[in-house]
């Protein structure tokens, strides 16, 4: 049986006259990664910021471990850990230090922070820096001292907003790998992202925003399967020559690619032949693909981030 | 959630504002720099009394000390975007706001004990059963300003706040009976004095002194316990209220 961790009914959030979250409905459920997807100023934030009793809906409901966020904000938050959004770690204070806070904050016992300072420092490979002070760490150390921070209570819930954004390759794996640790030990996560491959790697369920209102919610593969009634055909040439209106369906150049968005894979596959035959190019690589879930979610919210 | 807990976890706050805010510029400058220089410019060529000149000096320090601190530490935590995580953690924003009063209320506290020592130099006898409950009464009327001060505008940018509450210590300061005792003023100035908490504070210390002052000493105290319930209240209440505008 799944057993609803966070519950959202019908969530409302204007900000002035603007309507930034418009009446959305979901659940998340225990031991699953969920990822909140959507362009940016899609209503990502502003949904976790009220999941995370931050800001008071307009109109809804929303219950975490089966409780009232209005009436119990504080009891829910013992049992969750946040990472916001452009959240920073205290620049002034050591990464020791943050982490005494966040654990002094949380109600935990002295050794018992310390205990678990150094576990989660070394873990996020932060152990040599503990006495550093995080004003002169790089932007994948911040994030993932922030990530240390919130699982330093061991919560059950953990509320990701962008955890992965602008970090470098490294930093980004260390984050994902220990999330799925983190899924494989029971814990749910709440992960806002607009990092499709992201989404893709980890999330069980994903729900796609936009302009405040949710236009899709279900698992990745079947989120894909949307936009399965067309396929993708990536080709390559050598040299690069392509002429527009060879091939029916949408068009995309991506350096010395092009992919064509199409239902009808053998006649276009046929005329990309034809077209390299009769210009004398040759064909570096040719692929048939089912459409990523970044392909997906661009034909959902649409070509421009408004 | 006990109250005893969220007490606990306010002096994680203290802790953190003491480790961040205490050496920051603007506070070393207004909260000690500046009453050291404001307190020579009274002094000089002036033939005051010992008791008279302790009572400024002690007002002053207290005065400025204890709101150094306060009203800037949410701005700055909203522009380091430390705040969203700081109230996202399992305490309640009247916690977020004790803590950061109570930062305040030490600071002057540290820094007005160790000038109150100047009363043994200018061999002042001082009635320390008043002096003690004036001083921490006042430090905490002071510090529970601060709250309100930085409560509104909900901004970022701490200058402004320091701007603005520098305004109000300044116009504090001058109708508070420091530079001029309140019986000498004429009835309008001392009717303006009344609004002002510093005021009890000088007429209590110089109860401390000298055993008379202006109102009763019952009143001055009473006077200050209100306006630091009324300051903390109200500072909390605004805080609440525009608490969303400092996240758009």
């Amino acid at each position: 049986m799944n057993i609803e961790i966070i519950k959202a009914e019908h969530l409302t959030k204007y900000y002035g006259d603007f309507l930034a979250v418009n009446d959305i409905s979901f659940s998340v459920h225990k031991g699953e990664i969920f990822g909140f997807l959507g362009p940016n100023g899609a209503g990502k934030t502003t949904t976790i910021r009220m999941l995370t009793g931050i800001l008071n809906p307009n109109s809804g409901r929303i219950e975490v471990f089966g409780m009232d966020m209005k009436k119990h904000k504080i009891e829910i938050r013992e049992r969750t850990g946040i990472v916001p959004e452009m959240a920073n770690p205290y620049i002034d204070l050591s990464a020791m230090r943050n982490l005494r806070l966040m654990g002094r904050l949380y109600g935990m016992k002295g050794r018992e922070i310390e205990e678990r300072s150094v576990e989660l420092l070394k873990l996020f490979n932060l152990y040599e820096k503990k006495d550093t002070k995080v004003r002169g760490f790089s932007k994948g150390m911040k994030q993932r001292l922030s990530l240390a921070m919130a699982m330093l209570p061991d919560p059950e819930l953990l509320f990701l907003d962008e955890p992965t954004s602008g970090l470098d390759v490294m930093s980004a794996r260390l984050i994902k790998k220990i999330i799925r640790e983190e899924q494989k030990k029971g814990k749910t996560i709440f992960m806002n992202t607009h990092n499709m491959q992201d989404a893709n790697e980890l999330c069980n369920r994903v729900a796609i925003i936009n302009h405040g209102k949710l236009i899709a919610i279900d698992t990745p593969e079947k989120i894909k399967e949307i936009g399965a009634k067309s396929n993708v055909i990536e080709f390559s040439l050598s040299p690069f020559k392509f002429k527009e209106g060879i091939v029916d369906g949408r068009v995309e150049i991506l350096g010395d690619k092009v992919k064509v968005y199409t239902a009808k894979v053998d006649e276009t596959i046929k005329k990309i032949v034809n077209y390299a035959e009769r210009e004398n190019l040759k064909i570096v690589s040719l692929n048939v693909e089912k459409p990523s879930l970044e392909d997906v979610f661009m034909a959902l919210v649409g070509e421009k981030n408004e | 959630m006990s109250k005893l807990s969220q007490f606990s976890r306010s002096l994680a706050i203290v802790k953190k504002d003491m480790l961040i805010f205490y050496l920051k510029g603007p506070v070393v400058i207004m909260g000690l720099l500046f009453p050291f220089f404001l307190f020579g410019a009274f002094l000089i060529g002036r033939d005051l009394s010992h008791a008279y000149l302790f009572v400024a000096l002690i007002a002053m320090t207290a005065f400025f000390t204890s709101t150094a601190v306060g009203p800037t530490i949410i701005p700055w935590e909203a522009r380091s975007k430390t705040f969203e995580r700081l109230i996202s953690s399992p305490i309640s924003i009247t916690t977020v706001l004790f803590g950061d009063m109570q930062a305040s209320f030490y600071f002057g506290l540290i820094i007005t004990s160790f000038i109150s020592l100047t009363a043994i130099f200018l061999g002042i006898a001082l009635n320390l059963l008043i002096f003690i409950p004036v001083v921490i009464l006042a430090l905490l009327t002071f510090s529970a300003m601060t709250i309100l001060m930085s409560s509104y505008p909900p901004t970022d940018v701490p200058a402004d706040v320091m701007m603005l509450s520098s305004l109000v210590k300044f116009t504090l300061l001058f109708i508070s009976g420091i530079f001029v005792p309140l019986e000498k003023l004429p009835w309008y100035a001392r009717a303006v004095s009344a609004i002002s908490p510093l005021t009890y504070m000088v007429d209590a210390l110089r109860y401390s002194v000298s055993m008379h002052g202006y109102f009763p000493l019952w009143l001055d105290l009473i006077a200050m316990l209100l306006f630091s319930l009324i300051f903390f209240f109200f500072g909390v209440v605004i805080h609440k209220r525009v608490l969303e505008k400092r996240f758009t």
